[in-house]
């Protein structure tokens, strides 16, 4: 793991939960809109969770990670997805272990994560926020909010749609 | 310089002296002040002119000083000084904020000579100061000038090394790290003169664009008993802060000139540095200068952005 954060975040959003008895696995579903215009280039985009009074906590962050994006390792245009970079993007070191995709062209994209494997604590029950942050080159940027509620038992799911340069976002979280 | 009239001079003295008091504004632009990744460059245009931030009056000639997040000092590279407007480059390699800052320090004022009034050469300064004043003169006055512009930017996270203070002039201490603006929260920070709280100063905010819009949008603020200030954002994007202890236009003390000029003050002033002789307390023809006061003012450029 790369995160300079990564013990102060798995305190604190995994704080008081005794080890798990079955994994919980969070369920994501992340929709990028087909765009007629000129000039297309896949979006960068980030997603993290977010909970009041816990360090939030980075899941996936699609951009040009590979090197062969004109200008630099692709890092330079993070900062575009502005409120994550404030958020907890700019404490971070790159390529981030565990949370660093390719961009991903249109349509739906699903990704399944465990707790306590990869980006994803173990998570204490509460209410949350998936956010989801979409910038694109020569195009727009736009923020989904997603908040849901983890009992610690009951599977849950919730869903919110983009304007723009998003579609639906989907979480699900069951154990 | 030849005045007939006293007066005359001591105004002259005062608008020489001070320019930037009366007149137009200096600002350096950074192409970004937040940027992502380990090796990047940012380039800035410095310029002095009264629409922000449009170069269409006078480059910004002097070239800055960069302190880096670990605090050594940086580069300026391709510094170019062009009609309007001077552009630098900065290569960022470290990561968190830094600084691009010109200081000016310099020594204005006046004195006697074979009862003519001389004021004190442009480029004089503490330093300098006793060369500059020939044996026989009196009623010298002095008072110090700092000047202060400077720029933050940040990459990676922001860090705060580069706010350490010199004591010297209006200084800035953040309590919002001026690369971490955004419009809903208000910007909050601390401004130090001479390395203690700087209470009562003016702040002038003006948001860049002037030229596009009727009314310039501008805020004068004061800065409360701690040297604090609280600034509330209107739309995302650059803005120009100004502080000083008279405002942009000079009204107040140290502003400038329009201010009452107590009659029979004595010369040579407290804040005359030692080593200036003091004299006297009348000029030529019995019209004494009044106090000349030291000069200091700060200014900066905040990107805020949409949160």
């Amino acid at each position: 793991m790369q995160y300079r954060i990564t013990g102060l975040t798995l305190a604190a959003i995994g704080a008081g939960l005794p080890g798990a008895a079955g994994a919980q696995t969070l369920d994501l579903s992340v929709t990028i809109p087909q765009m007629k215009v000129a000039e297309y280039h896949r979006p960068y985009v980030a997603v993290w969770l977010e909970k009041e009074g816990a360090a939030p906590r980075t899941l996936q962050v699609w951009y040009d990670f590979d090197g062969r994006s004109a200008e630099g390792a692709g890092t330079k245009w993070l900062r575009d997805m502005r409120q994550w970079w404030r958020v907890v993007g700019r404490g971070m070191s790159f390529p981030a272990d565990g949370v660093t995709g390719a961009t991903k062209a249109a349509g739906t994209h699903k990704v399944s994560l465990v707790a306590g494997k990869g980006p994803l604590p173990a998570l204490a029950p509460g209410n949350y926020k998936l956010m989801v942050e979409a910038a694109r080159e020569v195009g727009g940027r736009e923020v989904v909010t997603v908040p849901f509620t983890w009992n610690g038992s009951k599977a849950t799911t919730a869903t919110a749609k983009g304007a723009s340069e998003l579609g639906a976002v989907t979480v699900s979280i069951k154990r | 310089m030849n005045f007939r009239k006293p007066l005359l001079a001591a105004a002259a003295v005062i608008a020489i002296a001070a320019p930037a008091a009366i007149a137009h504004r200096q600002w350096m632009l950074p192409s970004s002040t937040t940027v992502s990744g380990t090796d990047n460059w940012v380039t800035v245009d410095a310029a002095v002119s009264n629409d922000l931030f449009f170069f269409d009056h006078q480059p910004m000639r002097a070239v800055p000083v960069v302190t880096q997040p670990d605090g050594t000092t940086g580069q300026v590279e391709n510094h170019n000084v062009g009609k309007f407007r001077a552009t630098f480059d900065l290569h960022l390699t470290q990561q968190g904020t830094y600084k691009v800052a010109v200081v000016n320090e310099g020594v204005f004022g006046s004195y006697v000579l074979n009862g003519e009034r001389k004021m004190l050469p442009r480029g004089t300064n503490t330093a300098n100061l006793a060369a500059a004043i020939p044996a026989g003169a009196t009623d010298v006055q002095t008072a110090e000038n700092v000047s202060r512009n400077e720029i933050f930017i940040t990459q990676g996270a922001p860090t705060n090394t580069v706010f350490k203070t010199t004591g010297k002039g209006i200084e800035l201490v953040p309590i919002t790290h001026p690369n971490d603006l955004v419009t809903n929260e208000p910007g909050n920070f601390q401004f130090l003169k001479n390395g203690k709280p700087g209470a009562g100063l003016t702040v002038t905010v003006i948001p860049g664009g002037i030229r596009y819009r009727d009314a310039l949008h501008e805020q004068v603020l004061k800065t409360d008993a701690e040297g604090k200030v609280s600034i509330k954002w209107g739309q995302p994007g650059m803005y120009w802060v100004m502080v000083n202890e008279g405002g942009e236009r000079g009204e107040g003390p140290g502003g400038g000139q329009g201010g009452p000029r107590p009659q029979g003050a004595p010369g040579g002033q407290g804040a005359a540095p030692a080593g200036g002789p003091q004299a006297g307390p009348a000029g030529p023809g019995g019209r004494p200068m009044g106090p000349v006061r030291a000069r200091v003012s700060y200014v900066t450029t905040l990107e805020v952005l949409a949160p």
